[in-house]
């Protein structure tokens, strides 16, 4: 009885845990869009919102944005199509959130004689499983467009979902050489790949995604950005000037795409730590504590050692995090022609060729 | 478009160094400023507004006022200048016969509706009384409806021109919707 009762405490800490941190991320992700655009435009940024006086520096704005979004009317257009126009809104939030599942956020724990993997779900796919709910994305806000019963809408949601599709197939692909790389297409495998140091007489640089595959680094970045939706790829839907998948939705139903687009950015910074940051791999770090190159050690207890991970992948997060803000607030928006020549004739290919030659150097490597 | 510019990461990344910059540099700012209390450059070149003013210009056309003589009575003296030349039709005048023979009329009413002023500042040209000045200083001022924008003889009267720095020393007329 007992033991069942540790083995649900044990299922619900694990998702209580990506559920509070992707959903308060995305809610502070509001606060950090507002205050990083306004510090890197010399300007202060949203500070009114208060409680008894205290205004902390804006923080109050996201629970202000959100009671406000909560009493707004809730508008539906006469000819829409009163299901899946409530639905669509629904599907693009949910696939964003349960995206992060797979991610894990740190070593495994040893509880009461169990061994815990610190992810949501433990899946020997992982991979696969987050790709293909990013790529499920697409539907709601394909369904957001067709519902509304708007013609505007209508080529918003092909535009965004060109725009998806053509990111996801570079997504794949770029994800594909990691995968190669370090053999698996766990993302426990992966990152655990992460912690050993790089060949040769590199030995002192861990061996992260970022140093043995740049190039998909750079290729899934680009991607990720892109299937985020956002800004310099937000010709879907341009906040004052390009009418897109979700005019008509008034309320918490268009909060709800905004948290969507919020939640997503959560979900590739956590996906390029997972794969190309090293996930919750800390530098020198072994399980039984810090093992300098030069020969200096520290020991630590083991739940020390998990806890540093699980802050060292929070920490890798919020700084991914911080630098797609920063690529949201620099760099101006593609045409959609652009955009998509970008994907095709650039990411797609480039990340075709990572793969070729990643696979050409295993095979000559682990040559006998 | 050079190479360089072409293969656009370059660019990108040039581009990002000089967001980043500014964002890393206000951030010291704001916390040398406000944390450890040094005078740094301020990391944000914002007003905040109501409670922070910048000083307004001396030509800055602002809420008319009505000019007084000696006695407190209106200099104008309803000759109907400003009426006629103003092109939003904002001004009202209903002129009367004035006590004192040297004086030929006084405005027994005098209206300016500011839901319909452009502020041209015409009305202040035309005077030849010098009677009407736009030099309160006074800029915000709201009501609930239409009514409440149009501003009597007696309120303009009673305003005082503006300090040095623009600044008003006569609080903001309530309008006649809203009750203190």
């Amino acid at each position: 009885m007992t033991a069942t009762l540790t083995d649900l405490g044990i299922a619900f800490g694990r998702v209580a845990f990506v559920m509070l941190f992707v959903l308060n991320m995305g809610g502070l992700l509001t606060w950090v869009e507002r205050k990083q655009s306004a510090l890197m435009q010399d300007r202060i940024g949203a500070n009114r919102a208060s409680i008894f006086g205290f205004r902390l520096f804006g923080l109050f704005h996201p629970l202000a944005d959100a009671i406000k979004m909560l009493t707004k009317e809730d508008f539906l257009p006469a000819r829409a199509d009163r299901a899946l126009f409530t639905l669509a809104p629904f599907v693009s939030v949910l696939f964003a959130l349960v995206a992060f599942a797979a991610i894990p956020f740190g070593d495994v724990l040893q509880v009461r004689g169990r061994e815990v993997p610190l992810q949501a779900v433990t899946l020997n796919a992982g991979i696969l499983y987050v790709f293909a709910m990013l790529s499920l994305g697409v539907y709601g806000v394909m369904m957001a467009g067709w519902a509304s019963a708007n013609n505007y809408a209508l080529l918003g949601g092909q535009r965004a979902a060109a725009l998806m599709i053509s990111a996801e197939v570079a997504i794949g692909a770029s994800i594909m050489g990691v995968a190669m790389v370090y053999g698996s297409l766990d993302m426990m495998e992966i990152i655990r790949g992460q912690g050993q140091p790089l060949f040769g007489w590199l030995t002192w640089i861990p061996a992260w995604g970022i140093c043995t595959q740049p190039l998909a680094f750079i290729l899934f970045l680009t991607a990720g950005i892109a299937a985020t939706k956002r800004i310099p790829f937000d010709f879907p839907e341009g906040e004052s000037e390009i009418i897109g998948y979700f005019v008509e939705y008034s309320g918490m139903k268009f909060g709800m795409f905004m948290m969507a687009d919020f939640v997503e950015t959560v979900v590739i910074a956590g996906l390029t730590t997972a794969l190309f940051l090293g996930g919750w791999q800390i530098p020198y770090l072994a399980p039984d504590g810090f093992r300098f190159p030069w020969g200096a050690t520290v020991s630590l207890a083991r739940p020390a050692v998990v806890a540093l991970g699980v802050l060292a992948f929070c920490l890798k997060v919020v700084i991914m995090c911080w630098f797609l803000m920063l690529i949201r607030w620099t760099l101006p928006r593609f045409r959609y022609d652009q955009a998509m020549r970008l994907g095709w004739l650039g990411l797609f290919p480039l990340s075709i060729l990572n793969v070729v030659v990643t696979g050409l150097i295993l095979v000559v490597w682990r040559a006998p | 478009m050079r190479l360089r510019q072409r293969f656009y990461l370059a660019e990108v990344l040039v581009g990002l160094g000089v967001t980043a910059t500014h964002f890393f540099v206000n951030l010291w700012r704001h916390t040398a400023r406000h944390v450890f209390g040094k005078k740094t450059a301020p990391g944000a070149v914002t007003v905040q507004y109501p409670e922070e003013r910048r000083p307004y210009s001396p030509r800055l056309r602002s809420l008319h006022r009505l000019v007084r003589r000696e006695d407190g009575s209106p200099r104008c003296v309803a000759c109907m200048m400003c009426e006629t030349v103003c092109p939003a039709h904002c001004i009202y005048i209903v002129a009367a016969e004035h006590p004192n023979p040297e004086i030929e009329k006084y405005p027994e009413r005098f209206d300016i509706d500011l839901g319909k002023c452009v502020f041209c500042g015409y009305c202040v040209e035309a005077c030849p009384e010098d009677a009407i000045r736009m030099d309160t200083g006074i800029l915000e001022f709201s009501s609930y409806s239409r009514q409440g924008m149009i501003y009597t003889k007696e309120t303009l009267l009673a305003l005082e021109p503006a300090g040095p720095d623009g600044t008003p020393r006569s609080p903001i007329p309530i309008p006649a919707d809203r009750t203190p």
